[in-house]
């Protein structure tokens, strides 16, 4: 069989994979650097092939409440927006989490905060990992570093959604967003039929259906004793995420006196920086966080004992390495190296601030 | 004639609509809402429509509809209905989906979403609830509230120097071209009663049919936040509502 390879953008791959893994809706919105979503899924004409809706919203708020609406009925629905636009879905998003349904949100990041710059950034960590809107919930967070993990986790994010009935987001920025590079393109699975829908997912409203009770899609519970169960079978959840869920990649890591934790477009930039670093004898790693929650505590913890010190390379001004201090609780030191608003930084400026503030 | 010879089934003349349950309703006395209900479960019933119909939740007064109309139901965040709505009919074109909502809901924090789902002729029905108060809230001012008209957040009267005018969201979406039916109602009377049944009946049947969007707007009391009794309520509705919110159909095509 022959692989089928295409150079593309990441949001044209973001688009490809949507359609091919059987996805039922997309509801959007224009911004940059993220419009090529949606343009190429109008090109794709889905409706035509698979069946997939493609809609174009009044707002990024109304495009997550369709998406609340979709998900409901049990299908498979996504939208995707940038750092401004993800702002405005806060509020959906919550109400999905709160609700218990699956869906894939994506967010090409640029820098801000406000209006900011449509240049790429990595400063929505916090809010795509801390929470974002309101309520103690989690959002499945993936971070892809290629356009070929743009397209393949599409399918991932609509996966461990609906696994455990709980949002995912592709957590990306506008250099994987744009950027092009070869894909394979995931093969075609087809989208649910009602019926599976149905045994698959019998909470799904779909009409009430003689012999079962109505289904009623909320977040809604004003007794407290109940909505305090709904929240510990939220965190039950969320811990059972952490244990079996967790992703990352280690680039140089074995023999490292130093480590440098970065995801996304920033680590691929920093495997350029290792291998300077070891032309030059030094013995630096990259742990490449995939899964940015749940967060890969344990594996960078157990790298506390083994290297001289850490850092974490992001496009912000500090916020990844918050998670990675609580791992190693104090045992290494860790430093933070960044910048920010849209600019972003060269290997070997990588490698110089390595130097100054580790070696 | 004995009571027992009266209670037979040929001389039943009056039903609790199959589709309502027996939840007691959190409703205050006198309230619209309960008679709304009725209907819209009486004609899911009449089309034979329970196992395909999905009904959208508002937040207000009305939030928990979902308790008391036996059908599946979505429950939304304030004033999103009509695009929940949007996307469940895209998505299960097959099935009939409604929103009910209220004047804060549709008409304030929800306006994009009313406008632009009534703009994109979506398939669906919007029952709107105009009572010119926030019930749930405890009486604040509506964008629907009248002129003079006195509530917690206006408590010297609506004044439109500081406060604009009551907004006639119906009119505004009969000029829509998605919308094919444009229709204010009330259920203040039997005769009332009967009509709004027969608009929703027309509404629901518009949907199924594929003619794009139909609202029907209930002119409503608010007996407790208008601090009335239901009947003066009432007759306070007919005097300075309908003169605002006139009924009758504004759009049917």
């Amino acid at each position: 069989m022959t692989e089928e390879v295409k150079l593309m953008k990441g949001n044209e791959a973001i688009a490809h994979a949507a359609v091919r893994c059987g996805a039922d809706g997309y509801f959007g919105y224009p911004i940059t650097p993220q419009s090529e979503i949606m343009e190429t899924l109008m090109e794709l004409k889905p409706w035509e092939t698979t069946g997939m809706v493609v809609l174009q919203a009044e707002s990024e708020v109304a495009a997550i409440n369709m998406v609340y609406g979709g998900a409901g009925t049990g299908k498979a629905v996504m939208t995707s927006s940038s750092s401004p636009g993800v702002s405005l879905k806060q509020e959906g998003i919550s109400y999905i989490a709160g609700a218990e349904l699956p869906c894939l949100i994506v967010n090409v990041m640029r820098g801000g905060p406000g209006l900011g710059t449509i240049q790429p950034s990595q400063a929505d960590y916090f809010q795509a990992v801390k929470g974002g809107g309101h309520g103690d919930y989690r959002l499945i967070t993936l971070a892809p570093a290629s356009v070929q993990e743009m397209a393949d986790f599409v399918a991932l994010g609509f996966d461990l959604a609906f696994k455990y009935c709980n949002p995912a987001m592709i957590l990306a920025d506008g250099i994987i967003g744009q950027m092009m590079e070869k894909v394979v393109l995931p093969p075609f699975r087809p989208r649910r039929t009602e019926e599976e829908i149905r045994t698959q997912m019998p909470w799904a409203v779909q009409g009430k259906t003689a012999g079962r009770k109505r289904n009623v899609i909320t977040s809604l519970e004003l007794e407290p004793a109940k909505m305090e169960e709904n929240n510990i079978r939220f965190q039950t959840k969320y811990k059972e995420i952490e244990k079996a869920e967790v992703r990352y990649e280690e680039i140089g890591c074995e023999d490292a006196d130093y480590l440098i934790i970065a995801f996304g477009s920033m680590a691929r930039i920093c495997q350029k920086t290792i291998e300077m670093a070891r032309a030059e004898g030094l013995k630096i790693g990259l742990l490449r966080p995939i899964t940015l929650w749940p967060f890969p505590t344990d594996i960078i913890s157990s790298y506390a004992d083994k290297v001289k010190g850490m850092i974490s390379v992001e496009l912000n001004a500090g916020q990844m390495v918050e998670d990675v201090r609580l791992a190693v609780n104090g045992r290494v030191k860790v430093e933070h190296f960044g910048r920010l608003g849209g600019i972003v930084p060269t290997p070997d400026e990588v490698l110089d601030a390595i130097k100054q503030k580790l070696l | 004639m004995d009571i027992n010879e009266i209670i037979k089934p040929e001389n039943l003349v009056y039903d609790k609509p199959r589709l309502m349950n027996d939840n007691p309703m959190h409703y205050c006395p006198g309230c619209s809402h309960g008679v709304i209900h009725k209907l819209i479960a009486e004609v899911i019933d009449e089309m034979g429509m329970e196992e395909k119909t999905i009904g959208i939740a508002p937040v207000g007064c009305a939030v928990f509809a979902y308790n008391y109309i036996d059908i599946d139901w979505e429950e939304a965040a304030h004033g999103r209905a009509p695009a929940i709505a949007t996307a469940i009919k895209r998505l299960n074109p097959e099935k009939m989906v409604f929103t009910y909502q209220g004047d804060g809901d549709l008409a304030a924090i929800g306006t994009a979403e009313t406008i632009h789902a009534c703009n994109r002729g979506e398939n669906i029905v919007i029952v709107f609830v105009n009572n010119a108060i926030y019930g749930m809230t405890g009486g604040q001012m509506a964008p629907t509230t009248l002129e003079g008209m006195v509530t917690a957040t206006c408590p010297y009267g609506r004044d439109v120097e500081l406060n604009g005018y009551p907004l006639k969201i119906s009119n505004l979406v009969a000029q829509l071209d998605g919308t094919c039916y444009v229709t204010r109602q009330s259920v203040h009377t039997a005769a009332a009663v009967k009509k709004a049944k027969k608009a929703l009946r027309q509404a629901f049947e518009n949907s199924m049919n594929k003619k794009g969007a139909s609202l029907v707007e209930f002119v409503s009391t608010c007996n407790s936040g208008w601090k009335m009794s239901p009947d003066a309520a009432n007759k306070w509705m007919e005097e300075h509502m309908f003169a605002k919110y006139p009924l009758g159909d504004l759009k049917n095509v």
